[in-house]
């Protein structure tokens, strides 16, 4: 059953000539956000659009796995969290600069993929997604055991991250177009990853593991690739979350994160990779709109995914290409 | 470490067991036969015990307050098979976490709107007040091994059930083929709906049962259903025997990390570090051999499906 769904909406035949060109848009109008920003609250509108790109770069490597991999990770969140730990550490030591802070979260966040993935990938379908959540729970009690880094209260990031001492991120603006850049870069890098030789395996070992094999191509080692790719790409959403709250903490890693980033990939529209940049910004916005309506927000926003799930498979972009798909026939 | 704290810790363990047995029985249920995951089966556990606080409130029996918080649970429960979950069954496992996670999301927001963030309590049952002398100078609270009781009595009864009726040879059946049985004129969709309400009646009736003990409190659904699905991960989805093997496995693993895991330490290590690590250790004790399991039988203890 978890082969069937995604493949629907992977890599369209037949895309509209404006969905093509969404990719594109959506950066666009990221990279204008800051102007437009100028004429209303700006430090507000930036930071939420920060929080927006951080959480799809970590929904991006979830959908890589999860969408062309069919690795559903309900642990992903341990990786964001270990990403924002480097950061936290090494600056409570007085280590901030990015050289040093930025290659400690991808290469931790990619061992620990490595060395979890090994054990995961035995496993499958459901107790693969049980497993993921045993590891992510795991790294969320030992955070929350750093007792000389703060356990259970997390630790205050002092300074953001500085790039052979000078500290470049310190303006919102600034920090906000360096955001933008690491989630250009994912997603260029995703993109190259997914139509190699490489990820034309690792989508296949999706649909027919057995064939692959088959083929003569070891699947476990593929899969444990791309679980790593996509452990150290969440690891940098981790060392960019770290940056932009200034704070890290346990609650980083808790199973509910996790759940949030599968959440923020459906909404967007699984095995689409910019989908996951619309279902972190879908979940986000909508929290913080209904967030401002009313204190209840939630006995709204948990119907409200409900509804999605029941009534808009494929997510918004799955929707989108409904629409899309009629118009042009029509 | 003294016989007497082992011993109570080793009931307390069992306590811990058997209320993880009893939510996790209904979770493997409805996982093994529909090839369902509801995430939403901790908030009913919360409900159980929402439920009975209110009712005891209304009459000051417990008895009754029992009764009623299981008629209102499985009510609650069948409404929402019929609205939503009904829709799930045939959908991606991914699709089913998002929408019962939507409905997490709802209830611990419901309940705080309708009963207030500050934890509620409900008195013990008078008869079953007070402590029991174990061995000189050891008390143990009668309640806790009411509920210890209460759990192996459901346990038996369940067992009786799946192994003994024909609805129970249903339940093992669709737990390994839901399909063929489907096939043999089984009308599976209202089989779906009895094994679903007898799992949220269980959740339930821990919920009303640990009540007494727990403070009552939004969310508190949302660690015992991970546990619970550690429980049923381990003991193998759709066994009933690897559940409650495991539920107990995990209840004395849990307690008795947590009660000596610093003072183990303190054998290999300095005292100062052993504070410090052993709390991590205890804690991450369930998933370490969860992850232990699943790696050595990828498919849990006692795999029901015959795949």
């Amino acid at each position: 059953m978890a082969q069937t769904f995604a493949a629907s909406s992977t890599l369209p035949a037949r895309q509209t000539k404006v969905l093509g060109l969404l990719p594109a848009i959506i950066f666009l109008v990221l990279a204008l956000v800051p102007v437009a920003a100028v004429f209303g609250p700006e430090s507000y509108l930036l930071g939420l659009f920060t929080r927006v790109m951080v959480f799809a770069i970590a929904a991006m490597a979830l959908d890589f796995i999860c969408g062309y991999g069919g690795l559903v990770s309900f642990g992903h969140a341990a990786f964001v969290g270990i990403g924002a730990y480097a950061v936290g550490i090494l600056g409570s030591h007085g280590i901030t600069d990015m050289l040093v802070a930025l290659l400690v979260a991808l290469l931790v966040s990619a061992i620990f993929a490595y060395l979890t993935g090994t054990v995961c990938l035995r496993t499958k379908g459901v107790y693969f997604i049980m497993i993921t959540l045993a590891f992510g729970q795991m790294a969320y009690f030992i955070a929350g055991s750093l007792a000389p880094y703060g356990g259970d209260d997390g630790l205050t990031v002092r300074l953001r991250s500085t790039f052979l001492g000078f500290p470049f991120l310190q303006s919102d603006r600034t920090f906000y177009y360096f955001v933008l850049l690491s989630l250009f870069v994912a997603y260029l890098l995703f993109r190259a990853i997914v139509y190699s030789r490489f990820g034309r395996v690792f989508r296949g070992a999706r649909e027919n593991p057995t064939r692959i094999a088959t083929l003569g191509f070891d699947v476990f080692r593929f899969q444990r690739v791309g679980y790593v790719i996509a452990g150290a790409i969440a690891g940098l959403s981790g060392f960019l979350l770290a940056n932009a709250t200034e704070f890290v903490s346990p609650a980083y890693m808790s199973w509910q994160r996790s759940g949030e980033l599968i959440i923020m990939v459906l909404f967007g529209g699984i095995g689409s990779l910019h989908g996951a940049i619309i279902g972190a910004a879908a979940y986000l916005l909508v929290e913080e709109v209904l967030g401002g309506i009313t204190e209840q927000w939630k006995l709204i926003f948990g119907p409200l995914l409900v509804l999605v799930v029941l009534f808009a498979r494929g997510g918004l972009l799955g929707l989108a290409h409904a629409i899309g798909g009629r118009l042009d026939r029509g | 470490m003294s016989t007497g704290l082992f011993v109570v810790q080793v009931l307390n363990g069992l306590q811990f067991g058997v209320l993880l047995f009893l939510i996790a029985a209904g979770l493997t249920l409805v996982f093994g036969v529909m090839d369902f995951i509801n995430l939403a089966h901790g908030v009913q556990y919360m409900l159980g015990a929402y439920l009975a606080v209110a009712f005891y409130a209304l009459t000051g029996n417990f008895l009754i307050t029992l009764f009623l918080a299981l008629a209102a649970a499985l009510l609650f429960g069948l409404l929402l098979e019929f609205v939503v979950f009904r829709h799930l069954y045939d959908r991606d496992h991914l699709e089913q976490v998002i929408a019962t996670f939507g409905i997490i999301i709802f209830l611990n927001q419901a309940v705080k709107t309708v009963w207030g963030a500050a934890p509620l309590t409900l008195p013990i049952p008078e008869i079953f007040t007070g402590s029991i002398v174990l061995m000189p100078g050891l008390l143990y609270p009668v309640w806790r091994l009411v509920i210890i009781a209460s759990g192996l009595a459901v346990g038996v009864l369940l067992n009786m059930l799946v192994s003994r009726t024909r609805v129970g040879m249903l339940v093992r059946a669709g737990a390994t083929n839901a399909r063929i049985v489907s096939a043999l004129g089984v009308d599976i969709r209202r089989l779906f709906m009895i094994v679903f309400g007898f799992g949220t009646m269980l959740a339930a009736f821990a919920g009303a049962m640990i009540a007494p003990i727990l403070s009552v409190e939004p969310g508190m659904g949302d660690t015992v259903l991970i546990l619970a699905f550690v429980v049923i991960v381990i003991g193998g989805i759709g066994s009933m025997r690897g559940a409650f093997l495991a539920a107990l496995l995990i209840g004395l693993v849990d307690t008795l990390g947590r009660s000596f895991a610093i003072d183990i330490l303190r054998l290999v290590m300095p005292p100062s570090p052993a504070r410090t690590v052993g709390p991590a250790i205890a804690s991450m004790l369930i998933y370490l051999l969860m992850a232990l399991v699943l790696y050595f039988r990828p498919a849990g203890l006692f795999p029901a499906r015959g795949r």
